[in-house]
């Protein structure tokens, strides 16, 4: 059987497989259709007597962890993005993994980072058979050029969890970076030198893996306070000498922009939401990691501040300016899934109203209610979006998957969905007939705010209806996608072959959208 | 022949631009390279662009290589152009289309707080530059341009008149100096050029040197619409015959002093507070107010220094200046904010100009508020800032309405 083969057209029409790595899935059926009953997947039962009285796990080296757990061919293993691109540890597993002649992981990292670009390597000596989780960069490249043994398997925050508690994917070791953590195991990312904010990637991991490994380079004597990963999941525990880049830990994308257009996106936003009605006393915002969504807080901010109002929370992504509006009383809590730079860091150790969650709180679909659909209004990026609002975050108008989903899924939940985005990247439209691959639905997303103008989905009347009299440059998005093929001249699309390379998942574990091979 | 002549920019940094290498040859065909990011996209369109241009020029024989980093259309005609033109000179021009968007005039009068500085050969700078709305943008081919880029930098500021869209600010470019200028005009007045900016003016004669290139060109291509002037005082004798200068022609409408020259010549340096250049700014504000025309500040060069660009801003108003030059878009907004009239400014002019309303309704000569009587003078700034607010959307057109029950 050929990796591509029993496909099915699913309900937003896109051409997605019925079997992906040898496993059955089920094609989206549409929001909320999809009910899975029975019970949750559930880890080994342990006991406690077999682990040491006097809570000391410490293993001699990292090796030893991995062999201790039975690492063997086949497996399927965790990492966390909480370093970002500063991450020492990913890479060292699957160094050992080759060492030791095992074949065909799995990989399964919350997110993957150009850092991870040296794996390319083992992907192509068979020791990692496939990735679940981001292909970013190089990875995403080698994916989309079909170089990857298996199907790729891109999930939202929400909907790792989601696959892990559906048994979807059964994590047989989780190896966790944590910053800080005792001998027992309990751990947390606020203190030591790589600290990196929480550890909320990870949790689901701890609960559910057969086998926990922590590693840190930060060994402190029991008990580590906070502990955010309870040292009763852990098995063992390694210390090392260093396992993040402290400066790397902080990315590109979480840089608020200098550039004025991007500058102008962020100002319109915050002018639609205000015009909207969706800024007043208590309300409640998110922003995206990119550069355009996190300086939308510095506008919101203003308007807060003119009118003596302040946000009941704000959800991070948190860095320096969410911080700012924290300590300035522009905002009662920040509820934050992860910390974009040392302020944020700071300010979780620091500052009780500055929490940390996890996407067990924030989209877990299994759980009963979540908070991405109590918040307000959300901003996020797109690579890509169509006539029908639908959007993509994954590949480049070229095919080349560059990016992770993220929490981006799940926050489409949110009363207010807004993509503040270019009309055109240099001489590429953002928005077209057709996405290349689908990764949010068109009925979620709400606004997509241009430079040359905002285009409201036709579903939301009230929101049309609140911005009727507005000075804001208010377009259809046909209106939209015409000026910029005006513009830039109308885009061929790429060529692909029929070969299924990743699929993408919808926040139930359905699949939204497969990407193919791309022919250059 | 077989000379390689290059045009356009390349580099991590460059965006929105490409960079052009051209051989044209005796025999062989055309050799056309295209490296793009972009190609996937663009790549046939890019390469049929690239034949019809060499086609227009009747050039049979060439290599010709394109690494491209994202340029529109309009841009890498004008790098191809330039390059043939290097090498082959040729009365013929590639013209991309003009956009019916970009056939506005504009009126005398007209506001031009802000004024956007663009450099003439970045591409990247210019294609947004028209929604940050700047009362106009400025192509400039004069300082901001590398000598050895400045005839490439014609053809490039040529397409972006014809085919970008600035929606609606002041279309605007700055000449060179001298006979450079004088021939700059050629690619800039018959793309429906609004106002042509002056660089180092000294005595009228330049002035009446470039009115007489313009008035060619207008007959010539038969332009029915009026070419603005803005003679920008840059030395010390400018400064001294400012008024000269200022009152040189009809078409000249505003006249700017370029601060970073003056104080050059006087051999001074440019401070914050300006003391060093209060006599030249008074001379100009003086000298433009008695010729009728407005007169407008030099830019402030601390893009990042908003807290400064506002005081700046307050002591230019305050000097009498209607407006000043940008150089990066984020200045716009708080140019306009502090040219504008203040909420305070705007409170006594609704007073002195509702009580000048009543006073013609009522039959009366005499305009008074309370017990005091209003001189025309003041009615007629009140007038002008009324005006101004209504223009800025700080004021309701039909505030008079609202306006007695207050």
């Amino acid at each position: 059987m050929n990796k591509y083969d029993k496909l099915v057209t699913n309900a937003l029409g896109r051409i997605v497989p019925t079997e992906i790595n040898g496993q059955p899935a089920i094609p989206y059926m549409g929001i909320g259709k999809y009910r899975p009953t029975g019970h949750k997947a559930a880890p080994l039962i342990v006991s406690s007597a077999d682990f040491p009285a006097d809570g000391n796990k410490v293993s001699a080296s990292l090796k030893e962890a991995l062999v201790k757990c039975g690492l063997k061919d086949g497996m399927t293993i965790s990492t966390h993005h909480h370093f970002r691109n500063g991450d020492l540890v990913a890479n060292q597993i699957f160094d050992i993994a080759h060492e030791m002649g095992v074949k065909d992981l799995l990989w399964f990292p919350s997110a993957s980072f150009p850092c991870h670009e040296p794996l390319i390597k083992y992907l192509e000596d068979g020791t990692i058979h496939h990735i679940e989780g981001s292909m970013n960069g190089a990875l995403g490249k080698f994916t989309s050029m079909g170089k990857m043994k298996g199907v790729g398997v891109l999930r939202s925050h929400g909907g790792r969890y989601q696959a892990v508690q559906d048994g979807e994917v059964h994590i047989d070791l989780a190896v966790i970076a944590a910053p800080t953590s005792d001998p027992f195991g309990n751990s947390n990312g606020v203190n030591g030198p790589a600290a990196c904010g929480l550890l909320g990637f990870a949790l689901a991991d701890s609960q559910y893996a057969d086998k926990v490994i922590v590693v840190t380079d930060n060994l402190v004597p029991f008990p580590c306070i906070p502990w955010q990963i309870h040292g009763n999941y852990v098995d063992h525990v390694v210390v090392l000498d260093k396992i993040g880049i402290p400066e790397k830990i902080v990315s590109g994308t979480t840089e608020v922009t200098k550039s004025p257009d991007r500058l102008l996106l962020a100002e319109m936003t915050a002018q639609f939401c205000d015009e909207a009605g969706i800024i007043r006393d208590g309300f409640s915002f998110q922003a995206g990691a990119g550069g355009t969504a996190l300086s939308i807080g510095i506008y919101f901010s203003e308007i807060l501040r003119n009118r003596g109002w302040k946000a009941r929370f704000a959800r991070g992504g948190s860095n320096k300016y969410l911080v700012q509006m924290l300590e300035e009383g522009l905002t009662e809590y920040i509820l934050d899934g992860q910390t974009f730079d040392l302020d944020g860091v700071r300010s979780m150790r620091d500052n009780p109203r500055h929490v940390n969650t996890s996407p067990f709180t924030s989209y877990n679909y299994h759980g009963k209610g979540n908070f991405a659909t109590f918040v307000d209004v959300v901003i996020l990026g797109a690579t890509e979006v169509d006539v029908n609002f639908n959007a993509n975050v994954v590949t480049h108008s070229d095919g080349l998957l560059l990016h992770g989903i993220g929490g981006w899924q799940n926050c489409l939940f949110s009363k207010c969905t807004i993509l503040p985005i270019p009309l055109f990247r240099d001489r590429m439209p953002v928005i077209l007939d057709e996405v290349t691959t689908v990764c949010g639905p068109g009925e979620l997303i709400d606004v997509i705010v241009t430079e040359r103008g905002i285009a409201i989905n036709p579903r939301r009347t009230d929101l049309i209806e609140k911005l009727k009299n507005s000075s804001l440059p208010v377009k259809s998005i046909q209106e939209l996608k015409t000026e910029a093929e005006k513009i830039c001249g109308k885009p061929e699309k790429p060529k692909f072959s029929d070969e299924i390379v990743a699929v993408i998942k919808w926040v139930d574990g359905t699949v939204i959208d497969s990407v193919r091979r791309v022919i250059l | 022949m077989g000379e390689i002549i290059t045009t356009g920019n390349k580099g991590k940094t460059i965006r929105s631009d490409c960079f052009v290498t051209l051989e044209i040859k005796d025999s062989g065909g055309i050799d056309l390279q295209l490296e793009s990011k972009v190609a996937v996209m663009f790549g046939e369109s890019i390469k049929v662009l690239a034949k019809q241009v060499l086609d227009f020029f009747e050039i049979k024989n060439a290599s010709l290589k394109i690494e491209d980093s994202g340029a529109l259309p309009f841009v890498i005609s004008a790098r191809i152009e330039a390059a043939i033109k290097k090498v082959i000179p040729s009365e013929k021009e590639f013209l991309p289309d003009m956009l019916k968007e970009n056939m506005y005039s504009t009126a005398r009068d007209r506001n031009r707080f802000s004024r956007l500085y663009l450099p003439g050969n970045s591409p990247s700078l210019m294609i947004n530059a028209g929604i940050h709305k700047p009362d106009g943008v400025i192509l400039d081919l004069e300082d901001a341009v590398a000598p050895d880029k400045k005839d490439e930098a014609r053809y490039l500021v040529r397409n972006a008149l014809r085919a970008l869209d600035f929606y609606g600010a002041e279309r605007m470019v700055r000449i060179n100096q001298g006979t450079r200028g004088v021939e700059d005009l050629f690619f800039i007045v018959p793309h429906n050029i609004n106002l042509v900016l002056l660089p180092k003016c000294e005595k009228p004669e330049q002035i009446h040197a470039v009115n007489e290139r313009i008035d060619i060109l207008r007959t010539k291509f038969s332009i029915p619409q009026p070419v603005w002037l803005m003679p920008i005082i840059e030395s010390a004798l400018g400064v001294i015959n400012a008024y000269a200068i200022a009152g040189a022609a009809e078409n000249i409408v505003a006249m700017a002093i370029g601060l970073e020259d003056y104080t050059a010549d006087l051999g001074t340096r440019r401070t914050t507070e300006g003391m060093e250049s209060f006599f030249a700014r008074s001379m100009v504000v003086n000298a433009a107010t008695a010729a009728g025309i407005q007169p407008i500040d030099s830019v402030f060069s601390d893009v990042a220094d908003m807290d400064g660009l506002k005081q700046n801003v307050q002591r230019s108003k305050a000097l009498g200046f209607d407006g000043m030059g940008c150089i990066h878009p984020r200045q716009i907004r708080v140019i306009h904010e502090n040219f504008a009239p203040s909420t305070d400014e705007t409170e006594k002019a609704r007073k002195i100009v509702f009580a000048y309303h009543k006073a013609i309704e009522q039959g009366l000569g005499v305009v008074s508020l309370g017990t005091k009587m209003i001189d025309p003078p003041v009615v007629k700034r009140a007038l002008n800032t009324i005006n101004l607010a209504i223009k800025m959307g700080k004021l309701a057109e039909n505030w008079r309405e609202t306006y007695e029950q207050i």
